[in-house]
């Protein structure tokens, strides 16, 4: 296999990416898909030592990970949902109510 | 060696693009199908690293369930509905700088570090990553994690009910 | 109580502290349930009181035969403080049981006169419920002066001796809103108060000088230690007896001090006898006899109070013979012959000196009751002149009628037979006639005298001369001849409560002389026991030939011929003189015989060598001044207006000022608040990180996240 430097470089990237959404997007939906994003990096990243290291954690750590983003992502979708009747918008921008 | 050079790297292009157009598309379903493609690739990534049953998962259940989900939810909300105006305007600046301060950091560890992590053999056993390798761990010794997970899946379930059919009433009577 | 302990050594010497309570009970019964009682009861507890205490006093006086040494019989403890002990307790010796049977004695006969004379004084006076005031001040005296006799130390014998300064001033201003300007009596009462401080003053000096020297007030410990405190240190027991003197001068009315006596006849007859005559002023000779043992290790002290015995005997003597008023002639006689009692204790003669005291209570408190009883018959007179239309018309003017002034009496013989009789031997005793008492004591202190210190013998013999002429003058100015003034015509004889207490007197005046005869000397004898008289021999060996016993013939035989020839002067004077006077015109006579043989040498003796004038002058004036100016000047305009307020107030003021406004308000107001303020402004500032965007949020996120990594790349390095 490659060195797993390559694995760990590509896994940055797509993290930085992700975290760059986060930040710039305005839609609510497509931050959380950001953040889809983000986990989907670090799953790469586990995949890639659990290889290197020929250990099965990394794998079975994997799996746990998908299993909380798909349950994180029905809740959340299920908020913003539930965000939008209040608000009828999906600006993250306009759930500033806290502002000091 | 060298095929595997290629693959990576056609791979990897792909994936950083993909997420590069799902992270600047305005319209939300192109950014959506972005991702899908972007999980696809990465699914690829993962058979190349002998993780056959954690390839299928991510296409199934990433791809498939998650990415389908948010479908379903820009379209019943409604596509890109956000205003052109920035609210902070100097919030993208600040984020870029940020990203590429980062990505030098991250950088400068990889280029240092080269020598660190030696390298691995590329013989690798069979069973490594075969669902019945997969299969094994989580019912002996990551049992507990598992039992955990699966009422973990419950909580989100019963929430994304509540939180949604509350919403719904509002005031009336709630079925 | 330790009274078990005493009731062992047999009499009736544990009683004694009754002697002190029974009047104390008098005056509480009296104060308390007064206001019920009638008159007639309140004057019968006031006079059982004393009566019960002359009891007492005689039983004491019959357990002292058996046990002559006397006891000391403890009553409480009063003070414990470090080297100091002084219990309360009752000295019962030959000397203080003659004191008390003199005190109650003569204190209940002239109890039972002031209960006839205070009735018939609140009806012309007006205020009958005075009554009760007058006997619970005078049940206190007598109190007061039982405790003074009593003590076994000379702090006990000062309490005494305070307390019967006090009465006295009480009974002085007894009619506290009458006399000169409305308040004379009250400044007569003021005046015998200060006077005597300035006495109690010297006490006091001499009282701490003991207790710094003896480390003890009791008489017993200071009769022992005496020698070897003089040997220690002489000048201490010189200071203290003559700040004792002081003391003495005070109290018994001597030179410089005995001002405020005359005036102190501004009280009740009854007062004037029993204080001022028979026993508050004796209390100084007591004292003096009490120190016996200082006294006799100090001849120079002794000669002093010999002399100023003297000297004031004959000067009040002189005094005496130019007075108006009965009252102050007898005034001035009590000072003259309190003169003889202490010459003759400062001579050493103490024997001599309470005998004179015993003697001379007797005749002085009959002459003053007697004069008292005069006094109320021309007020009887008056009262009935007044009402007596007819009588009226002869009233020889309408100014104020003195029923004090002899040139208002006369003639009383007739009028009043009782009191002139007893007078008579009263005056009679006074003048050292013989066989009467005064003749014995008198001369006892005259014989004593020409031995030990003939100086004073003289000055004493001229005294007794004018005495005898003063007296004369006085019988003849107020019982012979004719009544000058309508009420003396008109005078009523006083009731048996108040002569029978004079019979008595009169009595005890005829036979008093008998108690100390020469060669039997009974009370020198009784005496002995408690004034150890070897001790005065051995000091009195430096004198040549002290005699004991034995009657001086030459002595006795000058005094009565003196005595005698004075009568007859007197007598020449106003029988004879007077009468050829009658034939002058009355605006152009003198009021008084004298006056064309003494001029105006009487009118010094009128007016008593003007001492108060002098001592106002040169004494109180400027010391009233010097109070003024400090009190005034240096006090208020100058220690208050000043230095008070411009300087400690404006001051204080002024760092108050400065603190409060520049530094307090301007300076830490301003840090207090501007540390509020500041705070406030962050706030602000600092409040606008909340912006609301939860992208605001993610990204400070990622910044820390960046840093943290930077500093972990850093590390790597």
């Amino acid at each position: 296999m490659l060195p797993v430097y390559y694995y760990v470089a590509l896994s940055a990237i797509l993290f930085i990416i992700g975290t760059l959404g986060v930040l710039i997007r305005r839609n609510a939906i497509v931050v959380f898909m950001s953040v889809e994003l983000m986990l989907n990096a670090a799953n790469l990243v586990f995949v890639a030592f659990a290889r290197y290291y020929q250990a099965m954690e990394g794998q079975i750590f994997v799996f746990f990970v998908m299993t909380v983003a798909a349950a994180e992502v029905a809740v959340g979708l299920a908020l913003i949902v539930a965000i939008f009747r209040t608000k009828q918008s999906i600006n993250v921008d306009q759930i500033n109510t806290l502002k000091g | 060696m060298t095929i595997q050079y290629i693959l990576f790297f056609s791979l990897a292009l792909i994936a950083v693009a993909s997420a590069v157009g799902m992270l600047i598309s305005r319209n939300a379903i192109y950014a959506a199908l972005y991702l899908v493609l972007n999980f696809a690739t990465v699914a690829v990534f993962f058979l190349l690293l002998q993780a056959p049953f954690i390839a299928i998962a991510q296409v199934s259940v990433y791809a498939g369930a998650i990415m389908v989900l948010f479908l379903f939810v820009i379209m019943l909300l409604g596509a890109e509905q956000v205003g052109p105006q920035q609210a902070i305007r100097w919030q993208r600046p600040v984020a870029a700088v940020l990203g590429v301060i980062l990505l030098a950091e991250l950088g400068y560890i990889l280029l240092s570090q080269t020598g660190v992590l030696p390298g691995t053999s590329t013989e690798i056993a069979e069973a490594f990553g075969s669902p019945a390798a997969v299969g094994v761990n989580l019912f002996t010794a990551y049992l507990l994690p598992f039992e955990v997970t699966s009422v973990l899946l419950l909580v989100a379930i019963v929430g994304s009910i509540v939180l949604t059919r509350f919403g719904r009433t509002n005031g009336e009577e709630g079925k | 109580m330790f009274l078990s302990e005493v009731a062992s050594v047999g009499g009736y010497f544990y009683l004694v502290p009754l002697v002190v309570f029974f009047p104390v009970a008098g005056l509480l019964i009296n104060l308390i349930f007064g206001g019920k009682f009638s008159e007639k009861l309140i004057g019968w507890v006031a006079c059982v009181a004393p009566g019960l205490s002359f009891v007492l006093a005689v039983l004491l006086g019959i357990s002292l035969v058996g046990h002559p040494e006397g006891v000391t019989v403890p009553f409480v403890d009063w003070i414990k403080l470090g080297e100091l002990e002084l219990p309360w307790a009752f000295r019962v010796d030959t000397l203080s049981v003659t004191m008390m049977l003199v005190v109650s004695g003569v204190g209940t006969l002239i109890h039972i006169y002031a209960v006839g004379y205070m009735h018939e004084d609140v009806r012309h006076n007006g205020d009958p419920s005075r009554y009760r005031r007058f006997f619970v001040f005078f049940n206190l005296f007598i109190a007061m002066m039982m405790i003074l006799v009593s003590a076994d130390n000379y702090l006990m014998l000062f309490v005494g001796w305070e307390g019967v300064g006090l009465c006295s001033y009480l009974l002085i201003g007894f009619w506290y809103d009458k006399g000169k300007d409305g308040i004379g009596n009250a400044v007569a009462g003021k005046k015998a108060f200060i006077t005597n401080r300035i006495g109690d003053f010297g006490f006091l000096i001499a009282a701490f000088l003991m207790f710094w020297y003896f480390k003890s007030f009791n008489f017993d410990v200071i009769v022992a230690k005496a020698p070897e405190v003089a040997a220690a240190a002489p000048g201490v027991i010189l200071a203290m007896t003559l700040f004792m003197l002081l003391g003495v001068t005070g109290k018994s009315a001597q030179l410089p001090l005995f001002v405020w006596l005359p005036d102190a006849m501004a009280g009740p007859t009854p007062v004037s006898a029993l204080i001022h005559a028979a026993t508050m002023v004796t209390a100084g000779v007591y004292l003096v006899a009490r120190s016996y043992s200082l006294y006799v290790l100090v001849p120079q002290a002794q000669n002093w109070v010999a002399i100023v015995g003297g000297v004031t005997a004959l000067f009040a003597a002189t005094i005496a013979v130019g007075q108006f008023d009965i009252k102050k002639v007898l005034a001035y006689s009590t000072i003259s012959q309190l003169g003889f009692m202490v010459a003759a204790v400062g001579m050493g003669a103490f024997v001599a000196g309470m005998f004179h005291l015993v003697t001379h209570a007797f005749f002085k408190a009959l002459l003053f009751l007697s004069a008292g009883s005069v006094i109320q018959g021309l007020e009887r007179g008056h009262h009935a002149v007044e009402h007596d239309p007819l009588l009226r018309k002869r009233l020889k003017s309408e100014h104020h009628f003195d029923p004090q002034d002899m040139r208002n009496m006369g003639g009383l013989r007739n009028r009043m037979k009782t009191t002139f009789w007893v007078y008579l031997i009263g005056a009679l005793a006074l003048a050292g006639i013989f066989p009467l008492a005064g003749f014995w004591s008198k001369d006892e202190i005259l014989a004593e005298a020409l031995h030990l210190n003939p100086l004073v013998y003289w000055l004493l013999t001229i005294a007794a001369f004018f005495t005898a002429f003063y007296m004369g003058r006085q019988i003849i100015m107020v019982f012979f001849g004719e009544p000058k003034s309508e009420p003396s015509a008109q005078a009523q004889e006083s009731p048996a409560v108040m002569t029978t207490p004079l019979v008595v007197l009169a009595g005890l005046s005829l036979v008093g002389g008998f108690m100390n005869l020469p060669f039997i000397h009974t009370f020198t004898h009784w005496l002995e026991h408690t004034i150890h008289l070897e001790e005065v021999e051995a000091a009195a060996e430096a004198t040549p030939s002290y005699v004991v016993g034995g009657l001086n013939l030459i002595v006795a035989g000058i005094s009565l011929g003196l005595a005698l020839i004075a009568i007859a002067i007197a007598y020449y004077f106003y029988t004879r003189r007077a009468a050829d006077l009658q034939k002058v015109p009355a605006n152009k006579r003198p009021d008084d015989p004298l006056r064309g043989v003494l001029g105006p040498a009487f009118s010094v003796l009128e007016h008593k060598y003007w001492v108060d004038e002098i001592y106002w002058a040169v004494i109180v004036n400027p010391y009233v001044a010097i109070s003024r100016f400090l009190a005034e000047k240096v006090d208020w305009a100058f220690w208050h207006d000043f230095f008070h307020e411009k300087i400690i107030v404006g001051g204080y003021n002024g760092l108050v000022w400065l603190l409060s406004k520049p530094i307090d308000t301007s300076f830490i107001d301003g840090i207090a608040n501007g540390l509020g303020q500041g705070v406030q402004e962050l706030a602000a500032a600092m409040r606008k990180i909340q912006s609301g965007f939860v992208r605001n949020y993610a990204l400070s996120v990622f910044i820390g996240v960046v840093v943290i990594i930077g500093y972990l790349v850093l590390q790597l390095r």
